[in-house]
């Protein structure tokens, strides 16, 4: 479960989160949207301890992630993230790209860690591209990579941070199919995205950001269907 | 009496001497220099402002004063101190310092070449900071400048002759000494520029190589 409480967030005078107030449990997808600027990203940032906080506090599975205290390399291992870019490691094959961390994090053996890479790898559809470099792959083959990479640490909790933004229009549909995917193994996930009509076919709960603040949340139907705040009327009417 | 000899088969193993010399001081330096600049290119990498300010006024020192004057000014400085050095430790000492002072800037170029997005991303899988350093940083951004890591060294190869100027017995000094005996310059002058141009190019070939492979 994340617990996020009263979270404030300042990069220098710009205040970008004015605390935000949210709960995931296990096996929810909740969905984030929001015009830009609007401080979604930066709530990913500091749930994976990337972003420091000023205030509030973020709690995964019962351990306070900005404590000092807390280990944040051992915490990113149990939230997988994947960004806007795919960053793929473009010295590694396929294969390596997505064994890498479990053998340097998780101290696996290259044989355990590959055998776990290439699973997931075949999960996300990918099987064929083993030996491949990704430099020679699709923005959304490369995208794919960057979600099995990131499961192949074996995470409770995914964040997908605008993963379709970069992609081609033509590229879109097979990331949106594997996050689909993704939903359907259970697995708890926090999308930032774009996609409204994504968003109201895959998640448990929709979350509006206006400006640092959770402006209206509730289930897709609430949210994206008959929207209270005029706020969220205004911004999906011109998103949708 | 005939005072001076002409070259003859005599006269390979000194040849060879000399070459091996060569070759020898100018991988001295280039692993020497190498290692040594990837670490001032790390620290110039990471590192704030007021330090690069003094890292890099010290590298420019050491960039823009001819290589020979420093190689003069250290051994008659060492040996005037009561430290008289071997030719090959003094040679290889400027030598590496002036390689390190040109490898620094393209190892920072290197590290400054992988995006802050890529190492997120390594992060946020969990790695440490220096796992990002040694699995990610180096070796990508090590790719991205090995280019100009070649001519660098090609340079170094070239800029060995002038360890000659403080007695070592490298191929350029070889070749004056059999100059000054044999009488015939321009045919040994052709020879050592031959001998240069023979190890660098195909070194360079090989790079273009290289290069081509790791484009992907």
């Amino acid at each position: 479960m994340i617990e996020i409480k009263g979270v404030h967030k300042s990069f220098g005078d710009l205040q970008v989160l004015k605390g935000i107030d949210l709960e995931v449990n296990s096996g929810e997808v909740v969905s984030i949207i929001g015009a830009s600027g609007s401080g979604k990203s930066t709530l990913l940032y500091c749930i994976n301890a990337i972003e420091t906080i000023n205030s509030g506090k973020i709690i995964v599975d019962g351990v306070d992630v900005h404590n000092k205290k807390t280990d944040k390399n051992k915490l990113r291992q149990n939230l997988g993230m994947v960004f806007q870019q795919w960053n793929s490691f473009p010295h590694l094959t396929v294969l390596e790209n997505a064994a890498l961390a479990p053998r340097i994090v998780k101290g696996f053996t290259k044989k355990e860690a590959e055998e776990i890479a290439s699973k997931e790898l075949n999960h996300v559809g990918l099987g064929d591209k083993l030996g491949e470099y990704p430099t020679r792959m699709s923005g959304g083959q490369q995208q794919r990579l960057a979600i099995a990479r990131a499961l192949a640490m074996e995470p409770a909790y995914m964040l997908f941070d605008e993963v379709t933004s970069a992609l081609d229009p033509e590229l879109v549909g097979e990331v949106l199919d594997t996050l689909r995917l993704l939903r359907d193994d259970g697995m708890t996930m926090i999308c930032v995205t774009h996609e409204i009509s994504f968003a109201k076919e895959v998640s448990d709960k929709v979350a509006f950001f206006h400006e640092g603040q959770i402006e209206e949340m509730g289930s897709p139907d609430q949210v994206l269907d008959n929207p209270q705040r005029e706020r969220t009327q205004q911004f999906l009417s011109k998103v949708l | 009496m005939n005072l001076f000899t002409p070259l003859s088969w005599s006269d390979t193993g000194f040849i060879l001497t000399g070459i091996w010399n060569t070759v020898f001081i100018s991988v001295v330096a280039i692993v020497i220099g190498s290692i040594l600049g990837l670490l001032i290119g790390f620290v110039r990498a990471e590192s704030s402002k007021s330090l690069n300010i003094i890292l890099g006024g010290f590298l420019d020192i050491l960039r823009s004063v001819p290589l020979i004057i420093q190689l003069i000014l250290f051994s008659t400085f060492i040996g005037a101190m009561g430290y008289p050095l071997d030719p090959f430790v003094a040679g290889s000492i400027i030598l590496s310092l002036y390689t390190m002072a040109f490898m620094g800037e393209v190892f920072r170029s290197g590290f400054n070449s992988v995006p802050i997005a890529m190492i997120k991303a390594s992060r946020s899988l969990g790695m440490t900071y220096w796992q990002t350093v040694r699995y990610v940083r180096i070796p990508i951004g090590m790719r991205a400048v090995f280019p100009s890591w070649l001519g660098v060294a090609l340079s170094v190869i070239k800029d060995s002759a002038l360890v000659s100027v403080i007695g070592y017995m490298e191929l350029l000094r070889t070749a004056e000494q059999l100059i000054s005996r044999t009488q015939q310059p321009l045919m040994i002058l052709l020879g050592v520029g031959l001998f240069y141009f023979v190890i660098s190019y195909p070194l360079s070939r090989y790079g273009k190589h290289v290069e081509r492979k790791m484009e992907i």
